[in-house]
């Protein structure tokens, strides 16, 4: 297998992180959005914590994004 | 069925200096970047001069400003407490310039022939100074208010001695790669977004320059997810912002109040 071929399977490989993500992303406002439902007056304090879980999940996957990106440019 | 052209997404972010040809001949230059940096200035300028004239009871424009300034006044306070306030310039200024950057560089300023919009954010070099302010903000408020007592940071308080030793380094790197993770958000969610958009734009030209049924197909479906995608960017955009101020407060009020 030459080296252009290997970086595209590489990078392929490397997205899947990012459809984890996408499910870490989903479970984390899910979960909010049940337990905002059955507590409504307590769910606007919680956004900002809503929020963080968001960015820490979304952050991994990002990193993924960025993974795949240098394998794909990668000289 | 003409050659498809090949796709080049990276060439949106490309910088290029304005009125000469390379990058080698001065590392001072006005690039496409510093203009559309100027440009998200004025708008940010433009839009606060038109809120803060003072009026008593407040027009449109005024309460748009003083919604901002409330929200984020807000998320000062909630996280960092009372001593929140010195600290809102700084969380304000990165949120509106990454709010504004993040959505002038969206909209499709690209219709009128000629304008290359460029997203300021989408470089890291802009995105990661960002946070390296904010981290350097954490580390002098840190040291400027508890001394050496500072690195306690990194070891939990009422914990056995055994598991001291295990999670002082661990918090030490989660805290070491925060510059790294806070500047990595902002940056990555725009240059994905654009590289979406720049591909499936491209699909529509093709698929219009196949000039068979199903090419007509394919571009009119490509079109309505280009709008979608759009749509998405604009609440990326805003989520971006805020998450940048939220995580600024959060390690800011970590050096505060050293938890």
């Amino acid at each position: 297998m030459d080296l252009a071929s290997a970086q595209v399977i590489g990078a392929g490989l490397a997205a899947i992180g990012v459809g984890a993500a996408a499910a870490g992303v989903g479970s984390v406002f899910g979960n909010f959005l049940q337990g905002a439902l059955r507590n409504p007056a307590a769910a606007d304090g919680q956004q900002g914590r809503l929020f963080i879980g968001f960015a820490a999940a979304e952050l991994l996957g990002l990193m993924a994004f960025a993974v795949a990106m240098i394998i794909l440019y990668a000289r | 069925m003409a050659a498809a052209a090949k796709i080049d997404p990276m060439h949106q972010f490309q910088i290029a200096p304005i009125g000469s040809d390379s990058l080698v001949a001065s590392p001072f230059q006005f690039t496409n970047s510093s203009l559309w940096m100027l440009i998200v200035f004025a708008a940010i300028m433009a839009f606060m001069w038109g809120g803060t004239k003072r009026q008593l009871v407040p027009g449109r424009w005024q309460a748009a400003v003083e919604g901002l300034t409330g929200f984020l006044d807000n998320i000062t306070r909630q996280n960092i407490g009372a001593e929140g306030r010195k600290y809102l310039p700084w969380v304000f200024t990165a949120f509106v310039f990454i709010l504004f950057a993040n959505w002038i560089g969206a909209m499709p300023f690209g219709i009128v022939p000629g304008a290359h919009p460029f997203t300021v954010t989408s470089q890291f070099s802009v995105t990661g100074v960002m946070s390296i302010i904010s981290f350097l903000i954490v580390l002098v408020v840190g040291f400027w208010k508890h001394g050496l007592h500072f690195f306690s940071l990194f070891v939990p308080k009422d914990t056995p001695f055994v598991l001291k030793l295990l999670i002082a380094p661990i918090e030490f790197v989660s805290f070491m790669v925060r510059p790294f993770s806070l500047g990595l958000r902002p940056f990555v969610a725009m240059f994905a977004g654009h590289i979406l958009l720049e591909v499936f734009g491209n699909f529509v030209v093709q698929g219009l320059n196949a000039g068979s049924v199903m090419g007509y197909g394919i571009s009119a479906l490509c079109f309505v997810f280009v709008i979608g995608v759009n749509a998405l960017e604009l609440l990326v955009g805003g989520i971006q912002a805020y998450v940048f101020a939220l995580l600024t407060a959060l390690y800011i009020n970590d050096a505060v109040n050293l938890h």
